[in-house]
Parts: structure tokens; sequence; C-alpha cells
């Protein structure tokens, strides 16, 4: 079960016990019965559209990766066992996106969840204007990412509002580069275009476990004389402890399916220094019209979430 | 809370059936199942381009009015970024309508597919303009209202100061003068970068812009004898030239390699000297420039001046259920007036002598007869073949290459190298 | 509260400085995009890079957003893009909630291996699935109500329930308010039971009541992806009337491109988001207020 990519907690006793022995009374047997019903009644809308809308076309597309199928074509589909699969692992531009979405989830993560917690904090308490920041902080995720990327294409250029702003804070001393055009500075460029726009998302997440930590255990430490310091590494922080594998995870995820800034503002450029496995997968799907290497490209992607995913649950699993 | 909780799913539901009866309504009269055999839809790329649309609905009322009309078209606009997305989608699904608009290089793509039939039309196409009919295996596909076509602009006045002849069309640039020319203009210290060739745009615009450039140094996209291999063509010595050339612009200062998002502004706000771009952006410069904006032809870069074929044009799809009365749509609209409206309101080449005889800017002596002029004498399709869209994305990628820095023969062989591959696991495009 | 008080002043005044700065952060991209939507192209450009570019100054005037309404249907995208998101919002708090309830409240057999599967659904980038999901959802039936007979067709394409249905069901939600209703203690259900309440009047009366915040939280993201969906409109919806807002921006790019336009519509369409979120947002603290719950 260390599969699912989200932390789960620990099951109660209950849960893995048996199912009630034949024995047990004839009451509990229909009580039983009944709690399946219903149970499993509650459990099939979500079920089946998920089956319908995610499980199913996913399979058809994982399909399609040992095909020839193309977008547009008059030749029929045939069968092609792993060829794809040889041709994406033998191209340079393939391992570049990994490289490339690697270096992109290692800073994105840390960095994004660090500035995130900082918000909610600064925002967690009750104060006048509260509701302003709050309001503020979480408008980059409110703001359509197409909207966002164009917004800092412009910002971006070389005699743009980003240099500008570096050259007047650092009286002259810093000379922006070109960012989006320089294979060194393109990634570093669109990590904290992202990090701008998300880290609001995952301050909301984290601002939903700190509401959920009890006000008493804060008066309690205070009564103790806890400095600031030491109420957050004893009482926020251990608090924290659900959340804090949730935004992981989902930071992760999303680090990794790196596409719309990618799209918008670079194309993948310069020279391959920002294209992303996503970014690869519907450039061959849509505007090359190689659907069944596309789904090739998906289904690899998916396997290696699937691993970091696990590795993730098992270094943060629970200790007890 | 509970009698709130039980509110919010009544409205829920109310909401729920609301929408999918709205949607019921609204349900697409796009699709092919609701077209009944006296109405037939036609897809355009222009939504958001309000005088564009116009002038085709105004086509399109015309015809549905007229007594002869052999059905009743009903015209349904999508935004042109993502227009191909959008066909694709639907021809996949099996849902395209009868009449689509196509960017002309990817014609012989859709026909293969057999998305399109070959047109029959009554009009006698003969005198249009080459790049507007598009054709391949020998017949005809689809046929356009106008084209486009790519030159220079520059302020007269900059030219002046700088000492440097302006290019005419008698006379185009040379390899050599155009260096001098930028050299001087850089000089004048003006700009950063003299040059703007759009080098920050994407998509089909690398290959409609800079392949004519790769073509003047005597090289292509694709060997067109039987278009099964680029091998010793797009990454032979010429097109080596070509990009060292392309890069050379760059390392000189003589052009930013990647412009601003919007080319046209920068040089109107006196970003830039010389702006490389298409015929649609003359009317905006003339309008803020006067008589100070000069068009030139662009730079003969050994073989002559050479500027890309083929813009947006119309087909028929095979599935259409109607075909006679799209084919009879399409005749319809070939008439002066109707092209000479839609060229005029788009700002493009018409493609007829007789359309352009009706407005007075293509007309002799207007002011943008030279761009009439320019697709005439200069103009090269892109390469018909179905493999069109996927050199396209190759030849686009290289030149992103090239301008980033990368090895030019390098960049070349790798798009070489995926072409061919292309190719042969199609088949070789072959029907 | 040891802490002497000029200490704190100075630590609140540290404090509401970081606030100011992480603000001005957040906030300078979306002011740009403001102002510059009342200015006209050359004016947007030539203030690109001096502080000019965040204020409104020069020829200030709502022609951009007069602009916008001629050549968008813009009152109409938005009413399609409250309505779907709405939609797709309400039907989506009720499903995942109810889903999430059973895998967590009730003794379901074989629920674990369900909250797993559901959860990997979590890893599958809706671009890998786009294309084979409009050949699928082309095959699904459609229900047409005309008079009094129910008509039955193929495909969904072209509708609205194309742009609701597929996105109502989604395991981030399932998993956020699976995770709430663990903190809800169990007792509850049981006094409840004892009273003869049935499992869904558990659901309805105890446990959503109580589940306010996971609500907000899920309304919110829920919100979000409708409302900027972008990619599947654009594939499977053809009709004008029936397109959302993020399909307007394409409206925009043409040859000559209108920047001072695309920052009004962009502006017009972020609008509904923030007033939005506001409102939820103060619903957010009210319920954690009011229900008391504890970690």
């Amino acid at each position: 079960m260390t599969t699912s990519p989200l932390p789960t907690r620990p099951r109660p006793a209950v849960a893995t016990a048996p199912a009630p022995l034949p024995s047990a009374p004839r009451h509990r047997r229909a009580g039983f019965l009944r709690e399946q019903i219903s149970g499993w009644g509650m459990i099939a809308p979500a079920a089946v559209l998920l089956l319908l809308f995610v499980f199913l076309p996913a399979i058809l597309g994982f399909g399609l990766a040992f095909t020839n199928a193309r977008l547009i074509s008059p030749r029929p589909v045939e069968f092609v066992g792993t060829d794809n699969f040889a041709r994406l692992f033998a191209d340079p531009t393939f391992w570049r996106a990994l490289l490339n979405v690697t270096y992109f989830a290692v800073v994105v993560v840390p960095v994004q969840s660090a500035l995130a917690l900082a918000m909610a904090l600064l925002i967690n308490k009750k104060f006048r204007g509260v509701n302003f920041f709050r309001t503020v902080y979480f408008l980059p995720v409110v703001t359509s990412m197409v909207v966002v990327s164009l917004l800092w294409l412009f910002m971006y250029r070389k005699d743009g509002l980003i240099n500008e702003l570096l050259s007047t804070f650092s009286f002259g001393l810093i000379q922006g580069a070109d960012w989006l055009n320089d294979p060194a500075t393109a990634m570093p460029a669109i990590i904290a275009l992202s990090i701008w726009q998300a880290a609001g998302f995952h301050m909301i997440i984290w601002l939903a476990g700190l509401q959920s930590i009890s006000g008493e255990l804060y008066e309690a430490a205070q009564l103790d004389g806890a400095s600031p310091w030491h109420q957050f590494r004893y009482v926020t922080w251990p608090g924290l402890k659900h959340t804090r594998s949730l935004v992981l995870v989902t930071i992760t995820i999303q680090a990794l399916g790196l596409f719309d800034q990618v799209s918008v503002m670079t194309q993948g450029g310069p020279l391959d220094s920002t294209t992303t496995i996503i970014y690869e997968a519907v450039r061959s799907g849509f505007k090359q019209q190689e659907t069944s290497y596309a789904s090739a490209i998906s289904l690899v992607f998916f396997v290696l979430v699937l691993l970091i995913s696990a590795v993730q649950r098992y270094l943060t699993r629970e200790k007890d | 809370m509970n009698k709130r909780f039980t509110r919010i799913l009544a409205t829920s539901i109310t909401a729920a059936a609301l929408v999918s009866s709205l949607g019921a309504c609204g349900k697409g009269s796009a699709s092919a199942t609701s077209e009944g055999s006296n109405e037939i839809t036609m897809w355009t790329h222009n939504a958001g381009n309000v005088e564009e649309l116009a002038a085709i609905q105004g086509v399109v009322d015309a015809y549905n009015q007229s007594s002869d009309a052999k059905a009743k078209i009903k015209v349904q606009a999508f935004p042109q970024d993502s227009y191909n997305d959008s066909v694709v989608s639907a021809a996949a699904a099996g849902k395209l309508p009868c009449i689509v608009d196509i960017d002309g290089p990817n014609v012989p793509n859709w026909a293969w597919a057999k998305y399109l039939t070959p047109l029959k039309l009554s009009t006698d196409l003969s005198a249009n303009l080459p790049s507007t009919v598009a054709k391949w295996e020998g017949e005809t596909y689809a046929v356009g209202h106008y084209d486009v076509a790519l030159a220079m602009l520059a302020r007269a006045s900059d030219l002046k100061a700088a000492g440097v002849r302006a290019a005419t069309i008698e006379q185009p640039w040379t390899e050599d003068e155009f260096q001098d020319a930028l050299t001087k203009l850089k000089a004048l210290g003006k700009w950063e970068y003299p040059l703007d060739m759009g080098t920050a745009g994407s998509g089909e615009w690398l290959p409609y812009g800079y392949s004519p450039l790769l073509q003047s140094f005597g090289a292509d996209l694709i060997n067109r004898d039987g278009f099964q291999t680029a091998d010793g063509v797009l990454n032979g010595d010429k097109a080596v030239e070509w990009a060292k050339w392309f890069r050379g612009l760059a390392d000189q200062g003589f052009m930013a390699t990647k412009s601003g998002k919007d080319s046209t502004q920068d040089f109107l706000n006196n970003k830039s000297g010389v702006l490389y771009t298409g015929s649609w952006a003359a009317d905006k410069a003339r309008a803020s420039l006067g008589e100070d904006l000069v068009v030139m032809p662009t730079v003969d870069l050994g073989n002559g001046p050479k500027i890309g074929g083929a813009s947006w044009q119309w087909g028929v799809t095979e599935g259409c259920a109607n075909t006679d009365a799209a084919m009879d749509y399409l005749s319809y609209s070939l008439k002066p007036e109707n092209m000479a409206a839609v060229a005029k309101a788009t700002g493009t080449i018409p493609a007829t002598e007789e359309a352009a005889a009706l407005i007075p800017e293509f007309a002799e002596g207007g002011a943008n007869r030279i761009f009439m002029d320019f697709s005439r004498k200069y103009a090269v399709m892109r390469p018909e073949t179905p493999a069109y869209p996927f050199i396209a994305t190759e030849y686009g990628k290289a030149v992103q290459d090239v301008l980033a820095g990368a090895d030019p023969q390098g960049a070349l062989d790798k798009a070489v190298k995926a072409i061919d591959a292309n190719i042969k696991s199609n088949g070789g495009y072959k029907n | 509260m040891k802490n002497s008080p000029r200490l704190s002043t100075l630590n609140n005044a540290g404090t509401m400085l970081l606030r100011i700065l992480f603000a001005a952060v957040a906030a300078f991209p979306i002011v740009f995009m403001l102002v510059s939507s009342l200015k006209p192209d050359t004016q947007i450009f030539g203030d690109m890079s001096s502080a000019a570019a965040f204020l409104p100054v020069g020829n200030i005037s709502f022609d951009n957003y007069a602009a916008v309404f001629d050549r968008v249907p813009a009152a109409r995208f938005l009413i399609n893009s409250i309505g779907i998101s709405a939609v797709t919002v309400v039907l989506g708090i009720f499903i995942n909630s109810l889903c999430a309830f059973a895998l967590s409240r009730m003794e379901v057999r074989g629920k674990r291996v369900v909250f797993t599967v559901i959860l990997a659904t979590l890893i599958v980038p809706f671009q890998t699935l786009a294309l084979p999901l409009v050949w699928w959802v082309n095959q699904l039936p459609y229900f047409e109500l005309s008079g009094f007979s129910l008509e039955i067709s193929k495909g969904w394409l072209d509708t609205y329930q194309v742009q609701i249905i597929p996105f109502i069901a989604n395991a981030f939600s399932i998993y956020l308010y699976h995770q709430y209703f663990e903190s809800i203690p169990k007792e509850l259900d049981e006094a409840a039971r004892i009273d003869g309440a049935g499992w869904f009047k558990i659901y309805r009366q105890v446990v959503m009541p109580l589940a306010g915040p996971a609500t907000a939280t899920v309304a919110i993201l829920t919100f979000l992806p409708a409302w900027n969906s972008y990619l599947w409109p654009l594939m499977v919806v053809q009709s004008e009337e029936l397109r959302p807002v993020m399909i307007g921006i394409q409206y925009f790019f043409q040859l000559n491109v209108s920047w001072g336009e695309v920052m009004a519509y962009a502006s017009l369409i972020t609008v509904p988001v923030v007033v939005l979120f506001i409102a939820f947002q103060k619903s957010f603290i009210n319920s954690i207020a009011s229900s008391g719950v504890k970690g």
C-alpha cells in the first residue's frame, strides 16, 4: 500500500479486524450488511466518475504507447511492441527533460513549501488587515498561469521590469541577465515565477493545518514562557505533521508536471534548458502528431511519479 | 446547519439541471449530427479579429440571401492560436464541419489524412496568385482569398542619417550591403540592436519567417524531389552557411537572439531601426510613421529574395454531407468583390488582379501594391508534403537552437535525422 | 506574554514589515496588469522599464475595456464559466465528501484498496489524458429531453456537461475530506446511531456541518482549475456560446496584438475569482471559529 501518493493516517485496529464471525448476533450482521451497502453506495458516484474519466482514458492512452498510432493518418494502427520506448530512451532531449524537471523539483519543493509556510504563519493570527493580506497573498494563485506567464515574459526582458528593479535596488551594481534567453538563467527564471505563482496555493493548505491546531496548546506554551521559536518548534511543527506530508507530495507532483510556463515562455529552449517531460509529450502528441510516442512519454512519466511518491511515502512514513 | 445543507444540495441539483438544459439548447450546431441537408457549417480561424470575421460573415450573409443558394452557411469562429488544436481534436472525434479554414502549408497533410476532398469549383483559378491555390498530387484541395508577404520596414530618416540606400524591388540589398547597412545603422547609436527579426516568435512563424532566408542561400527544408529526405539539403553546406550567417547577426550585435514580445510595437517605439516582418504590420506602421515609412524587399542572400507563400485557405471536408453546396459557396466567395472585401478587412494581398483593382491600396500605384509584387516575384511555397507539420516543428527548433548558440551543423543534422525518421515511419507519406 | 512590551512592539513591527514585503512581491505583477489595462499599447511598452509601469499615469482611459467587449462575447463567456465552475464545485463537494465519508468513517470492506487506487489518479497529469478522453467522451450517450420524449444521441462534444462531469470527482478533494473527517471524533457517529440515525443522516447532520474548513478549501481548490481550464474546452467545445473565459484570451492574439486589451480582459476574468476567494475565506474562518474543531 506504500504506492498511494498521499500520506494516509494509520487505520484504527478495527479496520483490519476480520469480518464479524458467523456466530455474531443477528442484528449485528444486518447492520454490517447495511453498512456495506450504504458505504459502497456513497463511494460509488465518485468511484464511477474517476473510473470513467481518469482510468479508462489513461489505460487507453497507455495502450497506444505500444502502437504506431498517429493523430492524423490514413494508415492503419499497428502494434509495435516497445519501439517507442527504445526511441525515447535513446533521445538525448528526453534525458535533458528529466534532468530539468529534477532541477526544478529539487529547488521548488523546499523553497516553495518554506515560503508558503512563512506566509501562512504571517497571516495565521487575527490582526487588523488580515483579510487584506490573505487576499493579496492568494492573488497570484487566482490569476491564470497563461496570463501570469505572459506578464512575466514582459518583465523578464533584458530591458524589462525585473532588471530595472534589480538595478535600482542594488544602486546600479547588478546588471540583470537576459533571463529567458540564456541557458544558464532560463530555468531559474521559470522557477522564480512558478514559486511566486503557486506559493499562495500551498499557503492555504498550511493555513488549514495551522487552523486545526488547538489554540489551547499555544496558551499553555505561552504560560510556560515559551519563545515564539519554541512555540513553533514544539507546538506548531508537530501539529503540522500530516499537512507537511500533504504539502510535500502535492508540490512534488505539481513540480514534476511542469508545463504551462514552459509552453508560453520558452517552448523548452534555449538549447533544451527548460524542456520538461510533459512539454515533450504535448509537443510530440499535438504539434508533431506522434500520438503513440507521446503516450509512451506519459507512461514513463506515470511510472516515475509513482516511484518517487513511493519513496517519499517510505521516507515520511509513520514511525509508530 | 442541516437545513442549510439540504438547501445547498437542492440548489446544486437545480443548478445542474439548469445547466444541462442550457447545454441542450446550446448543443452545438457545429457538430455534424445536427447538420441538416440545408445547413452546412463553416469553421474559421478568426474569432477575435473583428474586421476579418465581419467580412467573412458579410460574404456568407450575401450568399445565404441569394436566391440560388444551395444551403444555408453557418459560421463558427475559433481563435487563431489554438485553431489547429481544435480542428485536430474534432477530426479525431470525427466531427469536422463541411468547410474548414486551413493554413496553406498544412493542406497536403490534411489531404493525405483524407480530411479534405478535392475542390470542384465553377471558378477559374488560373489567374489567382499561385500561392493562394493549394495543390497536392495534382489535385486542388484548398483556395485562399488572400496571401501575405514578408518585408522589411524602416524609417527613411534613419536610413538617410546612416547614409544607407533604401532597398527596392529592382535592386534589393545583397548580403554585403545588408551587412554594411546594419554596421552603419548600429553606429548611429540609436538602438541597442538596429535589426529586429522577430526572433521571439514561435510556432509557424519560425518556418514561415526564416525558411525563405535559408532558401535564398540555396538550401531548403527538404529535398523536393520525391520529398523523401532532408539529408544534404537542410544540413548541407549552404544550410550551414545560412545558420552561421543568421547566428552572426546576433553575434555582431545587430539583433537580439530573442526580440521583444511584440516586434511591431518595439519598432514603432523606436527600439529597432529595421524590422523584418509581414505585410500585416504595414498599415499600423504607416498610420504611425506616415511618409517616413519605407517598405523594402527582403535580402538577396545569393539566390534572390525569397518569401513564404500561402496563408489561410478554404477546403471542403471528406465527410461533408452536402459537398455540392460547399463547393457552390466557395465558388461564390471567390468573386472579386468578395475577395476584395476580405482582403481589405485583413490588410492582406488580394488573390487576383480584379480584386486588387477594387482596393485603392492594392490597385496600381497604391501604397500596398508593393506587397503584391513581392508575392508574385519572390514567393516560395513551403514544401507541399504531408510531412510538413513535422518538418515545421523540427526546423523551428533548429532555428531556436542555432540562435541560442548551438553548433549549426549539429542542430541541422539533428533536425534532418528526426525528419527522415518521421518520413520513414510514415511509409514515405505515400497513399 | 513574558516579552517586554517594547520588544513585542518591535517584533510586531518586524512581522508587519515582512507581511508588507511579501504582499508587495505577490501583488506587483498584478498591479502591472491592472495599470496596463488602462493604457494604450505604445505607452505600455514605453513605460515598461520604469516605475511608471506600476502607476496609472499618462494617457489613462477605459478604452481597452470597451474594446474587449467588441472583440469577445465576454459577458457570455463569464456567465458560462461562472455556471460551469459553480456546478463543478457544488457537485464536487457533495460527491467527494460522500465518498470520503464512507472511506473514513464506515467499515466498508475493501476500502483501503479503493482509497489507494483513488489516490493514484492524482499522478496522471491531465495533458496526457486529454486526447484519449476526447475520443472517449464522444462515445458516451447523450440524453436530451424534448417535450416528453427522451432522445438519446451519441457524443458529448460541444456541451456544458463535457466541461463539468469529468471534473467532479477529484482524488485530492476526497483526500482533504478524508483527512478532515478523521479528525472528527467517531463517538459523535455512535451517539447518533444509538439515536437511530442512518448513515446518510450522520453524514448530513453530524459530520458535514463540522467540516466547514475542509469544504471551503475544497471549494476554492475545485473552483480554480474549473475557472482556468483552457486545454480541455479548446478541444471539446466548438460553439462560441458554450465557451469559457480562458478561451477568450486567445481572441486577442491576432497578427497585431493589442496588449492593453489583453491586460483588460485578463483583469476582467481575474476579478470574479478574487471576489469569490474573499467570500469563501470569510466563511472559512467563521466555520473554524464556530465549529470549535480541534486538530
